[in-house]
């Protein structure tokens, strides 16, 4: 079983916590989500091109890069954490260009060198999956799929196609941290993607309170919360530990007593 | 028309059906986005076999836009380029002169076509994004002419350089939304124009103003601008009996040029150059993706990119708003690595210069961005033979510039 299996298979719902990496003490900051509760962590690849991600986690990019973070700095970071956390999943997140510079193989085996668990990688859909998927694959990386709203039965069985780990649910058509999706819609959703696979799913965008949070663990396999933490490290810079921890655990907290239907 | 048709040798078959020229082009963009581009290539391609979109195409060209546009034999500028030459060079110099088409650029005939597809998708809104303010106008002006709402995204920086397109918007009736991320130029325009649609998926037309973006957007914007070169092939050979030996172009992300290329392509004694901004100087900041940057994945396709070791975007840099881009389209960047286009650059202080000498000896101010063309053309001009013919793109007039000009030589408006 491997650690992504394992934090899916728990009785209740994954809570799967974002932040950026580079952003603030990351090392703290990752301490404090495992500590809080967190089941899955994504570590964000800042970019100077976001363009999937709303202005919180622009900025955590800004703030990240003005700070000289490199992709050194992030795999030192990841690695680190599986030094400190054996059993955390750790899945990276970012866009193709500093995935894909020096070549996918080279990625692909930093990643397995770092401890990483899996790969979400923004701007690679399913067409251009020869760039980054097959080679991590290869090197026991799972490959992350996002499924969105306008993703139909046409189009599902190509976006699980070399999907593993667990399934993305990006419950708005839209950027990271804006707008909410109706709870009917991510109900209706989640059961319409578990006909189609046995991979976990997990719902995120959007997502920031531990009421929404429960409502959500109530049907799908995780839930993603990422600008509602990123927010935190902007109020608190480099001192956001504490204040993470504590927001995860009420999260967390929500999450269990919710307990999945 | 006399254009030679694509053969399985040819240089005018790409993309192949996955979108990509060589190892470049292709559909890197977000989940959300993927079957809206997918959708886009169906409809272009019904589109393209449709005659009545073709007859409505050419229509509006003709009568809304303008076209065809001259061919111009620029005889006083070929006359002072020779006079520097050396003995028996100096080649004569023609414009193509797109720089007349209604709203004052090449970027119109892009707009005509996607805003057709557009209609024929059934989209209710439009989006651009702009550099120069030339891609917004015409978005803003083709929106005008078919009653739908338009959002235009331009970075900060340039609204302060290009008021005059500004105001030319709103007086379209276009929102001119200002992006403030990053340097707050094209880039970060397009950014902001991709999360919009990202939000709008359901009602929402992108116009992408230049042959790059995702699959199907280089190959639909190249062959919007193709008018430009099979007018320009057609004129010639009626002109003249023959084919220009060289043609030249200014690259931003490359519409006109590849608009202006792609026809002559398969005409192997065609030799076509390729012009793009060098700012300050390819040492210091410039704009010239192919001579500073390498391959890399951006807005949605695999390109030459101005980046660092860590694939993080450089800020480009040019006098030129509509050649400020860290990238450029992929067409561009396999014609490069095959051997097939020529590319060089062009300084700002070289633009300036030419774009003075063009005012003087033609009576033509035309914009920053071809007046890169036309420093190139004086550079190349001078080492051909005089019966040869190099033929520039004057993609787009000098209007909107006067008041960069002008700041930069020192003089107050």
């Amino acid at each position: 079983m491997t650690r992504l299996s394992a934090a899916f298979s728990k009785s209740h719902s994954a809570l799967v916590t974002f932040i950026t990496a580079g952003d603030g003490d990351t090392a703290a900051n990752l301490d404090a989500l495992v500590a809080g509760g967190a089941d899955v962590i994504e570590l964000g690849m800042p970019f100077t091109d976001p363009m999937a991600d709303g202005p919180v986690i622009q900025e955590a990019n800004i703030r990240s890069l003005n700070a000289g973070t490199t992709t050194a700095d992030i795999f030192a970071i990841a690695a680190a954490f599986r030094a400190r956390h054996p059993d955390t999943p750790l899945v990276l997140m970012g866009y193709a260009n500093p995935m894909t510079i020096r070549g996918g193989e080279w990625f692909a085996s930093e990643c397995n060198k770092a401890g990483v668990d899996g790969v979400i990688c923004v701007d690679i859909p399913p067409e251009e999956d020869p760039e980054l998927g097959p080679l991590l694959r290869s090197a026991g990386i799972d490959l992350i799929r996002l499924a969105t709203p306008t993703t139909d039965k046409a189009r599902l069985p190509a976006v699980l196609d070399g999907a593993s780990g667990f399934l993305y649910y990006v419950s708005v058509a839209g950027i990271t941290g804006l707008q909410q999706a109706a709870q009917t819609s991510i109900d209706e959703a989640v059961a319409r993607l578990k006909a189609y696979t046995d991979l976990p799913v997990a719902v995120g965008f959007g997502v920031r309170t531990p009421q929404q949070a429960a409502n959500i663990a109530r049907v799908a396999d995780g839930v993603v919360v990422g600008s509602a933490l990123v927010e935190l490290v902007a109020e608190h810079g480099s001192n956001a530990a504490g204040a993470l921890r504590d927001y995860v655990a009420s999260l967390k907290h929500a999450i269990v007593a919710a307990r999945k239907a | 028309m006399t254009t030679a048709e694509p053969t399985p040798n040819s240089f005018r078959n790409q993309p192949d059906e996955r979108g990509h020229f060589g190892q470049f082009g292709g559909r890197y963009v977000a989940e959300t986005l993927m079957p809206l581009v997918l959708d886009l290539e169906r409809h272009y391609r019904l589109a393209k076999t449709d005659p009545a979109f073709q007859a409505q195409f050419d229509d509006l060209l003709e009568h809304y836009v303008g076209r065809p546009s001259p061919l111009y034999y620029a005889e006083r500028l070929t006359d002072e380029v020779r006079k520097t030459a050396p003995e028996g060079k100096g080649a004569q110099i023609w414009f193509k002169r797109d720089e007349l088409n209604h709203t004052g650029a090449h970027k119109i005939n892009n707009c005509i076509g996607q805003i057709l597809l557009a209609i024929r998708m059934g989209k209710t809104r439009i989006i651009a994004e702009t550099g120069a303010g030339q891609h917004g106008v015409a978005t803003a002006t083709v929106c005008a002419r078919f009653g739908l709402p338009c959002f235009i995204y331009m970075g900060a920086k340039d609204i302060e350089r290009q008021q005059p397109n500004v105001f030319r918007m709103r007086l379209l009736g276009a929102e001119v939304i200002p992006v403030t991320s990053g340097a707050g130029t094209l880039k970060d325009a397009m950014n902001e124009g991709l999360r919009d649609w990202v939000a709008n998926v359901h009602d929402t037309f992108y116009i992408i103003g230049t042959a790059a973006g995702p699959h199907p957007y280089p190959e639909l914007v190249r062959d919007f601008q193709s008018v430009i070169g099979k007018e320009a092939r057609a004129q010639m050979l009626s002109r003249t009996g023959r084919l220009p030996d060289m043609l030249v172009a200014a690259i931003g992300g490359g519409s006109n040029a590849i608009g202006l290329f792609h026809p002559f392509l398969d005409d192997k004694d065609v030799a076509m150059l390729g012009i793009e901004a060098a700012g300050h100087g390819l040492e210091k900041e410039h704009a010239a993706s192919l001579a500073g940057g390498r391959p890399g994945i951006l807005h949605g396709n695999k390109t030459y990119l101005l980046q660092d070791e860590d694939g993080q975007i450089a800020e480009a840099h040019s006098i030129s708003a509509g050649l400020d881009y860290p990238g450029i389209g992929p067409e561009h960047s396999w014609l490069k690595e095959i051997g097939r286009v020529r590319y060089d650059s062009v300084t700002d202080v070289e633009a300036l210069s030419a774009f003075q000498l063009l005012c003087r000896t033609e009576g033509i101010i035309p914009a920053l961005e071809p007046a890169h063309a036309i420093a190139a053309v004086e550079r190349e001009a001078r080492k051909m033979d005089r019966d040869q013919i190099i033929l520039a793109n004057l993609c787009g007039r000098g209007d909107k510039d006067i008041f960069t000009v002008a700041e930069a030589l020192g003089t107050v408006i």
